[in-house]
């Protein structure tokens, strides 16, 4: 049974409202508490380990599947196997997200590794959603790790979200493109107070014609922490580019380190990366649009992440 | 009607004070266009701030339409009706020219028909630019006549240009005289445009000439084109010879 406490949690971080239609599977407090599946979404839980197996019928298109984990007691720590098998000729939506309540003592964390096997001219557009609240002591922490293996022709947009609240977060994220694949990563990630974040990301052009875009925008407030690592690697003859924005508040910290390797003559690979505060004229300009001080702060920073 | 007394702004240097206005008074009655002209540096821009609050005077007292708006904020002046164009417009990574102009309206529904007319206004198409974010993607001439879409876009009783005509080319120059032009007939605001340009001085139901912190000049667009013809020839040394 869903409490409110659940159910907000699922509308933050999964769009979900009310019962949920289609493909899904709600994980909460390390347990099952919904699971649906569909014609041509198949869920089944793991039998040797915590976690899931997704399994996508060829020709699938334009299902929905939410699959988030809430945690709302005080000093759950779970790592969980999420494998999504996804045939051919797909389009599809797959909607994760992860929200932690925690109103006690005790640390809550949350690990989780996802991967992904993209069939052959498959479309899949992943979501994932990272928010924590609770006034509690104990901390809110998720370590997220990704692998994508896109088969030739498939493509993955990944838009992974930290909204806030989340005290320690070490994301992991690795895309290996076959010939003709695209993944496009968007990542957004605020931290505040004393909270630290960390993102690794590796995408591997191996294939020909293959493509890589990642594009981090972060806002770092108060005296938080983050460390970006976003690496491109040139296999094959392919286009790459990484693109890292974050806007630095306070007395935060923010270090950036992109990469690209070319191993190929024909791999063009670009990376950008831009650490900065909120220019003073930015602010002033909406100030005359009629906006006070801290609502064009907020402004910007909701544009920046949105 | 907008009345400022008395303004002085001076700001400390190395060598001392340095008076940027000195002593500056006028009046501007509502629904006029006024055109603020002189040379660089003779402190049009700084007069032009100081109405908007994004400069506080050293001494004086600003009024408009009868409140003394001395010690208001830049916001609470915007919210009383006044908007300022910037000769040089910030960019926004994030936010799109749609975001800015529904921000300047004020109307969170802003229709894609209304950012069409502000747009069009300033020379340039709402299908190629609705979506872009106002980043280093676009020309300088770009951000400025967006710049000056959401201006248009706040439709605020006073309305501040500086250098409006700076960076954009001779075909959307037109349009956007054209534009206030309207703006002046139809009798929808009052309006200060700094600008060197003598078609839009030629707007002007009055030209005010700023220079070495002091008004020099005050009349029509007539009257004053001559003066500053003779001061410019004046002041050429190959031309006196």
């Amino acid at each position: 049974m869903l409490t409110e406490v659940d159910s907000a949690l699922l509308e933050k971080i999964a769009d979900m409202l009310g019962k949920p239609v289609g493909a899904v599977n709600i994980r909460k407090d390390s347990g099952c508490e919904a699971r649906q599946s569909t014609e041509h979404i198949e869920i089944t839980g793991k039998e040797d380990k915590p976690g899931i197996d997704i399994r996508i019928k060829d020709g699938t298109v334009g299902e929905k599947c939410h699959i988030p984990v809430i945690i709302t007691k005080s000093g759950v720590q779970e790592m969980v196997y999420n494998d999504f098998f996804i045939g051919e000729n797909c389009d599809v939506e797959i909607i994760a997200g992860c929200g932690i309540h925690n109103c006690g003592g005790e640390e809550s964390r949350h690990d989780g590794i996802h991967t992904f096997y993209v069939g052959k001219n498959s479309k899949v557009k992943y979501t994932e959603k990272h928010y924590g609240e609770g006034d509690g002591t104990g901390g809110r922490i998720m370590n997220p790790q990704t692998v994508v293996y896109l088969e030739e022709g498939a493509t993955i947009q990944m838009d992974t979200t930290q909204i806030r609240g989340i005290d320690s977060t070490k994301r992991d994220t690795k895309i290996v493109c076959g010939k003709g694949a695209e993944a496009v990563v968007t990542e957004r990630l605020l931290t505040h107070g004393d909270q630290v974040a960390e993102s690794d990301m590796e995408i591997v052009l191996d294939g020909e014609d293959s493509k890589g875009r990642v594009i981090s925008r972060s806002v770092a407030q108060d005296r938080s922490n983050q460390v970006f690592y976003p690496r491109m690697v040139g296999n094959a003859s392919c286009f790459g580019h990484v693109q890292c924005d974050s806007i630095i508040m306070g007395d935060a910290k923010i270090k950036s380190i992109p990469a690209i390797t070319a191993n190929c003559t024909e791999a063009q690979l670009v990376h950008e990366a831009a650490i900065g505060k909120i220019a003073g004229e930015q602010l002033l300009k909406l100030e005359t649009l009629g906006l006070t001080p801290e609502e064009a702060e907020e402004c910007i920073l909701k544009g920046f992440l949105a | 009607m907008l009345e400022l007394k008395h303004i002085c702004y001076t700001v400390q240097d190395a060598d001392g004070s340095l008076d940027i206005l000195k002593d500056v008074s006028l009046t501007i009655d509502d629904h006029k266009l006024v055109v603020f002209t002189g040379p660089n540096g003779g402190g049009k821009t700084t007069l032009a701030k100081i109405i908007m609050g994004l400069v506080t005077p050293t001494s004086g007292q600003i009024l408009w339409n009868g409140q003394d708006i001395t010690s208001l904020s830049i916001t609470e002046r915007a919210k009383l009706g006044i908007s300022y164009g910037f000769q040089q417009p910030p960019r926004f990574k994030a936010l799109t020219v749609r975001d800015l102009l529904t921000l300047a309206s004020g109307d969170k529904k802003l229709s894609k028909d209304k950012c069409c007319q502000y747009l069009t206004k300033v020379g340039l198409c709402a299908n190629d630019y609705l979506e872009r974010e106002v980043d280093v993607s676009l020309s300088g001439g770009e951000v400025k006549r967006i710049e000056i879409a959401s201006i248009l876009a706040r439709g605020s009783q006073l309305m501040i240009f500086d250098e409006p005509e700076a960076g954009i080319d001779l075909w959307s120059f037109a349009r956007l005289t054209e534009t206030f032009e309207q703006i002046h007939r139809q009798g929808d605001a009052t309006m200060i445009i700094i600008s060197h340009q003598e078609r839009i001085i030629s707007l002007a139901d009055e030209v005010i000439v700023v220079g070495d912190g002091s008004i020099r000049h005050r009349g029509t667009a007539d009257e004053i084109l001559p003066k500053i013809l003779t001061d410019t020839l004046g002041g050429c040394p190959v031309l006196s010879r």
